[in-house]
């Protein structure tokens, strides 16, 4: 992990100690909360629909098992509601037919953050600085600014990286922390950086979408994407430059910002993101941005051009820790040994298959902590929980673990001599669900229970599909899927690109669900970045599992075996198209008079 | 960081239409402006609202890109909390909004002693000139 220097460290406590200066003045009536709204956003405070929610940085998924501890403590004692508070958000959620708030927890967000739903605006600046003691922080996890920047689970793990993402991403989040002339863009801005084959970032989802990639000459460079995002409008980012020298990015990044800040709609949110830009102005956009960056170079002397002592001195934050070179017995060993606990155990056999996978160190796995089972909705962690997973990230992953785009845990640096081990430890714990990639690994965002915005809730529907599939033989079956539910348009819980989206919208005071068909991610499993299409009018909460039965049952009967091997859903979908998926939803309707389900 | 902004209140602010000050719209291009920037002595860039960031990007173009070595100034909804980003893109006098206690100013300047990006003031990023 990348460690703080002194002014790394100085600097997160000096952001704490100016976010109470601004909470103390707010308290005091001397800047009005339409002021002070902005500043406490750029920190992570929202006011959510009855308590605060604070988002936490977890820059690009990288966590310290004493991050976690610091992150159990302020569940345990910050995330809790006042007794009024708390009283109308129970009573006015029961008309809902929400009967369970969860209080004390924490939850992991699709762009790797931690999130609390309960903390009192009083006690946020406490917060804060406890938060700034494991030199965590909520800087710019909101706002029209700059945002965390997220990167591949397994980032500087994984066996097809052309290059160790983290310290590019660990220099970026440096550059991008208060910029001072970015802090008021005309709406938020993330980015995601990828070193692998495989796009385990959604680049292509993001305002920039950044690849690292060799040239004919070896040297490394970034493909820069831009203008890709969710929300109303589904844009997947356009390639600006196949090969930016990597030490160039910061030049580069500047010119794509300044032009947005300059040119971005300002008038209407809904068309204030960067993709609309590059979307209306398309060359233009692009000219601009090459013109600026020209200038950046060529007038303004490159400034942010990264000298290679300070890229080796980041980088030599992110060597494998020693542990690494642990050896007990030999790998054929270790092979036969897990071999027979397998032939033991078949829920150990089914987890080695879904949540371990393989490790660029040929004597180590990186292993899927599952945050997705029953009682619990997706991403969500208990105190206690989140102490465990500290535990375990000490004892098998020399003190590390990663926040996933999934919502679940990653442990990189785990001996695969450990894996019973830990797979007995997951187990007691509940962390060991063997459903990593299959139908109830879901994306779900904390939707109508917690958010504002939502339209309608997430966490139901999420409930009723996990019910509804707890047979293992059945989701093998149904294999590798992604099913990602959004409590509304912004889309935290990127509907867009599942395969099957599920999206909450409100008609007459009611939930209804639109569900999409086809969408991906970008990964290897989902193909190209791309939008799902709406199989028709949406479908009230009790139909949805009745409709997702439907559209499975529809891949079932049509996939073919190709190469010996079960066609996967997604592929079927793209082979037959959508039609007999949307013919085979419309008809889970229940039966229902015509003005209702127009 | 030691504050060079000038911090002016509403009355200190004069503004009557000498052509050695240029007002300059905030979604203006500063690189199209047609008139000497040698016969000019003050720009007035313009928040409509604080939360409009357009004038550090023009602020910064002015300052770096053409060297305008004038005085920049801040008016409209001008705060507290953003006269530090202000200084660190090109401004040199900023106007508080009416009713903002400018007592509170001085200490967001005190808090950090430098950051990590280069701006149109200190050019070099923490990385290049760690002081």
């Amino acid at each position: 992990m990348y460690q703080y220097t002194e002014f790394d460290r100085q600097f997160v406590h000096q952001r704490a100690a100016q976010y109470r200066d601004q909470l103390e003045r707010w308290q005091k009536g001397k800047i009005s909360e339409d002021e002070f709204r902005p500043l406490r956003l750029q920190n992570g405070w929202y006011v959510q629909r009855y308590a605060p929610m604070l988002r936490v940085a977890v820059p690009y998924g990288e966590i310290s098992s004493a991050q976690l501890r610091v992150l159990a403590k302020i569940a345990r004692e910050y995330d809790a509601p006042e007794a009024d508070v708390y009283k109308k958000a129970t009573e006015t959620q029961a008309q809902w037919g929400t009967h369970k708030l969860p209080t004390h927890y924490a939850h992991f967000t699709t762009r790797q953050n931690v999130q609390y739903n309960w903390i009192p605006l009083s006690k946020s600046a406490d917060v804060m600085e406890l938060l700034a003691s494991v030199n965590m922080h909520g800087i710019q996890t909101s706002g029209n600014c700059i945002r965390n920047i997220t990167s591949d689970e397994r980032a500087g793990i994984a066996v097809d990286e052309v290059a160790d993402p983290r310290p590019y991403a660990e220099i970026m989040r440096q550059w991008s922390t208060l910029h001072p002339e970015f802090a008021f863009l005309p709406r938020k801005f993330k980015i995601a950086v990828t070193g692998a084959a495989e796009d385990r970032a959604a680049t292509g989802w993001h305002d920039v979408g950044l690849r690292l990639v060799k040239n004919d000459a070896g040297e490394i460079g970034f493909q820069v994407r831009v203008g890709g995002g969710m929300g109303r409008t589904p844009i997947v980012g356009t390639v600006l430059r196949e090969f930016l020298p990597w030490n160039q990015i910061m030049n580069y990044l500047e010119a794509v910002v300044r032009v947005y800040n300059r040119y971005g709609r300002r008038d209407n949110m809904y068309k204030a993101r960067i993709k609309i830009l590059v979307k209306a102005e398309g060359q233009v956009y692009i000219d601009d941005v090459e013109e600026e960056y020209r200038q950046i170079l060529e007038h303004d002397g490159a400034p942010h051009t990264i000298p290679q002592a300070e890229f080796d001195r980041v980088a030599a934050s992110f060597v494998p820790p020693a542990l690494a070179d642990r050896v007990y017995q030999s790998a054929e060993e270790t092979e036969a040994e897990l071999q027979a606990h397998a032939a033991d155990d078949v829920l150990f056999a089914r987890w080695l298959q879904r949540n371990v996978a393989p490790h660029k160190n040929p004597l180590l796995r990186a292993v899927t902590l599952s945050f997705k089972r029953r009682l619990q909705a997706p991403g969500d962690a208990s105190a206690d929980q989140l102490d465990i997973a500290a535990r375990l990230a000490d004892r098998f992953s020399a003190g590390e673990a990663r926040v996933n785009h999934d919502q679940n845990l990653v442990l990189p640096w785990v001996h695969a001599e450990d894996l019973h081990a830990l797979w007995l430890a997951a187990r007691e714990a509940g962390f060991a669900s063997t459903n990593v990639h299959l139908l109830t690994d879901m994306i779900a965002c904390p939707g109508g229970d917690f958010c504002a915005l939502a339209n309608a809730r997430s966490i139901p529907v999420a409930e009723a599909i996990t019910e509804r599939y707890q047979d293992l033989d059945e989701l093998d079956d149904i294999g590798e899927i992604d099913l990602h539910i959004s409590g509304c348009i912004n889309s935290c819980g990127h509907h867009h690109s599942g395969h099957i989206g599920i999206l909450g919208v409100d008609k007459d005071g009611k939930e209804w669900y639109q569900v999409t068909l086809g969408g991906s991610d970008g990964s290897d499993l989902s193909g190209p970045a791309q939008a799902g299409k709406v199989v028709g009018p949406s479908f009230s909460a009790a139909e949805v599992p009745g409709v997702i039965e439907a559209v499975l049952g529809t891949y079932r009967d049509t996939r073919e075996i190709v190469d010996g091997k079960r066609e996967n859903f997604i592929d079927t979908l793209r082979r037959v198209g959508i039609d007999p998926f949307k013919t085979a939803a419309n008809a889970a309707r229940f039966a229902r008079t015509e003005e209702v389900a127009a | 960081m030691k504050r060079n902004l000038r911090i002016l209140s509403a009355e200190e602010h004069v503004d009557d239409g000498s052509p050695s000050v240029l007002q300059l719209a905030n979604d203006a291009d500063p690189l199209a402006i047609e008139v000497c920037l040698q016969d000019i002595e003050r720009i007035d860039l313009n928040f409509p609202k604080f939360t409009d960031g357009r004038a550090y990007s023009q602020a910064f173009l002015l300052r770096r890109r053409l060297g305008f070595k004038g005085d920049i100034r801040a008016t409209g909804d001008v705060l507290i909390d953003q006269l530090v980003q202000m200084e660190r893109t090109g401004f040199s006098s900023a106007v508080l909004r009416e009713g903002v206690d400018a007592s509170d100013a001085q200490r967001q300047f005190d808090r950090f002693a430098t950051y990590y990006q280069g701006d149109a003031v200190k050019t070099a990023p923490h990385f290049i000139d760690k002081g």
